[in-house]
């Protein structure tokens, strides 16, 4: 497993620390202070009843930021449905995600200049897609785009899984495969998805390398998928394209706010994991090697803080969207079946008004 | 110009001049290439477009359709082929839940302009899970459109515009008509729009409704009561979008109605044309609407399909119903 530094944020022996700025170190702290808070935040959120279901991240920053960090401006990412912090990187706003998990459609449509794609809630459903995406750069002959697909380790159970590696494979796309293994899919732990020693073993299954590393470490993530990212798009002679990224990690919280994790593991190793914890060992890294101070870290949070509440306020101050939103967008040139059925819905808007529509 | 083709070539007629009209547009599936697809659909297309644009997947009906899924959205226009439409069940959340909401989901930001085809229904003694007749599936389903053809004429001029549809398109191919006639075929390019009906033979006693393979039967039948009932053969040729002024028209002037296809009854596409009929039209109505269709029985294999379709005589006995009621 490959690892840059250790619990305590000292380089482990034989190591190499990526080639970063400063700024770049710090700002990939930044990054991951910012996703937890938000996490944070959005869980209690949904707790005061202010959003609906939503997937929780935090133990996952250092997996997350340290992939997305990886990517240069015109790679893409492929994300599941717990990406938050990954995409704020890629340039998908805080309040878009809040949007998204608060029921609005709008939280859904990536900004034009970002290039990720569509949040995907069915298991391992986005893997085809970013095989597929990757295909079409490669059929364009562009050869400068990684397609980056993250996903966890349940979805490695999924045909759609499989389906997507083997045609990665066989057609040798320009795609990295990032495995997010945080234990467990909602209550079932990552034994009971498979009899494999590791997740990245799977990628000799469909011909190229697979990598497991250390996903509380953001350093050595970064250090994988970069090496990942540059392989996709420039392979030496004999080597194929994709990659297979096992980052194992934990998530410290639920699945999702409607389960809860007490009833399928026990404290004591949520409390091991949480020695690995990515933020203090990335803080003390960059304290050790004179990267940050105190002040700076109480800067940091302080902005975050003001950060964090903005997107919420922004959000929450969101209006309940127009709901003939409903029928656009459906399709390009919408049927005469759903223009009758618009036209009949806004008579009984106009007749009843949309407050009788809507319950409290 | 034109040529005398079966409707699979018609298909085929399609697929080339797209291609050659739209370098987007690329064919993909299992035995697509270098056989030339199961049926001979896609025959002449590799050597004529290389494995680039004519390619030889896995096979993996998921993969197949999930990659078109991304291909699509990265700007390709890619035509998928499930090779029978018995086999797009393991895609099958891949096109309910990508390929027709993909738009929808990212408030247009991305989009699935994509084809996929399949050849469908039975009456070619096929094996098991070769036969089935399932287009309600995904006429149920918000997003896809979806065009079974009748003639290799609408073969052609359908598919051209299912793959410049904006919209992704369910192309389903009744395979049991892909080489029982001929007709002659522009040479041309053209487009038959998706969403319009064709009255195949006007009436004035009852109008019939069907589809696919289906229409011929319904003519014939229909020629076999002329003299007796005067019958309107409408072949409506897009599930969805549904057209239903045409329908409406033909029924407001019969005041009865039967519709063929050789799916299961309930919950088929006959049920929303009877629905349709009722609420456009109910003052006109003379007689309950007709189901002549399959049964709600898994598809037989091939010493009872016979038994299972719908052919003329049947179809004559349930015109005959709507008409003397």
């Amino acid at each position: 497993m490959v690892r840059v530094i250790d619990e305590d944020g000292e380089v482990v022996d034989g190591a190499e620390v990526p080639d970063l700025t400063d700024d770049e170190f710090v700002e990939m702290y930044r990054h991951m202070k910012l996703a937890r808070r938000f996490d944070e935040r959005a869980v209690s959120l949904q707790r005061q009843g202010r959003i609906g279901t939503y997937p929780p991240l935090s133990g996952q920053e250092g997996a997350q930021i340290g992939s997305a960090m990886a990517l240069a401006e015109d790679d893409w990412m492929v994300p599941s449905y717990r990406e938050h912090g990954a995409g704020l990187v890629r340039g998908l706003p805080l309040k878009q995600t809040l949007l998204y998990w608060m029921g609005h459609e709008q939280g859904n449509r990536i900004p034009e200049d970002a290039n990720i794609f569509t949040v995907a809630v069915p298991i391992a459903s986005q893997i085809p897609h970013a095989t597929g995406m990757a295909w079409a750069s490669q059929l364009r002959d562009e050869q400068d785009k990684a397609f980056l697909c993250y996903f966890g380790d349940g979805a490695t159970s999924e045909g759609d899984f499989h389906e997507g590696l083997n045609f990665a494979g066989v057609f040798d796309t320009p795609n990295v495969f990032f495995c997010n293994n945080n234990q467990w899919a909602i209550s079932v732990p990552r034994e009971r998805q498979t009899a494999s020693e590791t997740l990245a073993q799977k990628a000799t299954a469909y011909g190229f390398e697979g990598v497991q590393v250390d996903g509380m470490d953001p350093l050595a993530v970064y250090k994988v998928t970069k090496a990942a990212v540059e392989k996709a798009k420039d392979p030496d002679e004999g080597e194929l394209r994709p990659t297979l990224i096992e980052a194992v990690q934990y998530r410290f919280g639920a699945h999702t706010t409607a389960d809860d994790p007490s009833v399928y593991r026990d404290e004591e190793e949520v409390e091991k994991w949480r020695a690995k914890d990515p933020l203090p060992r990335m803080e003390k890294f960059l304290k050790r090697t004179d990267r940050l101070t105190d002040e700076d870290v109480e800067q940091m949070e302080a902005d975050i803080e003001d950060d964090v509440a903005d997107a919420i306020a922004a959000a929450e101050e969101t209006p309940r969207p127009d709901p003939v939103e409903m029928f656009q967008n459906v399709y390009a040139e919408m049927p005469k079946r759903l223009e009758q059925q618009l036209e009949w819905f806004q008579s009984i808007r106009d007749e009843h008004g949309d407050e009788a529509l809507l319950e409290d | 110009m034109s040529e005398n083709l079966t409707l699979v070539q018609a298909v085929r007629d399609g697929l080339r001049d797209e291609m050659a009209e739209d370098d987007d547009v690329l064919v993909m599936g299992e035995d697509v290439g270098k056989n030339g697809g199961v049926f001979r659909a896609t025959e002449g297309l590799f050597d004529e477009f290389g494995g680039e644009r004519v390619i030889d997947t896995p096979l993996a009906e998921s993969g197949i359709i999930g990659t078109a899924v991304g291909m699509a959205a990265y700007g390709l226009k890619p035509v998928p082929e499930i090779q029978f439409s018995g086999f797009m069940y393991p895609g099958f959340d891949q096109i309910v839940s990508h390929m027709a909401r993909l738009r929808t989901r990212s408030r247009g930001r991305y989009t699935c302009p994509m084809v996929l085809r399949a050849p469908m229904g039975g009456g070619i003694r096929a094996p098991e899970h070769h036969s089935e007749s399932k287009e309600a599936f995904y006429v149920h389903e918000a997003g896809l459109k979806v065009a079974m053809p009748s003639t290799p004429h609408d073969a052609k001029g359908m598919l051209i515009s299912a793959i410049r549809s904006p919209d992704p398109v369910i192309f389903l191919e009744p395979k049991k008509i892909y080489r029982a006639f001929r007709e002659e075929v522009p040479d041309d390019t053209y487009e038959v729009p998706l969403g319009e009906a064709a009255v195949r033979s006007e009436g004035t006693d009852v109008s019939v409704f069907t589809w696919g393979a289906m229409t011929r039967p319904t003519i014939e039948a229909a020629e076999n009561l002329d003299g007796d009932i005067d019958v309107e053969v409408v072949d409506l040729r897009t599930l969805s979008p549904l057209d239903i002024d045409t329908v409406v028209e033909s029924f407001k002037k019969t005041g009865r109605a039967a519709i063929v296809h050789e799916a299961p009854q309930t919950a088929g596409v006959g049920a929303e044309i009877t629905a349709t009929i009722q609420e456009e039209a109910l003052l006109y109505q003379e007689a309950p609407v007709e189901r002549i269709t399959g049964f709600d029985v898994p598809f037989p294999l091939a010493a009872l399909e016979d038994y299972y379709l719908p052919e003329p005589e049947r179809i004559e006995s349930g015109i005959r119903d709507a008409f003397e009621f």
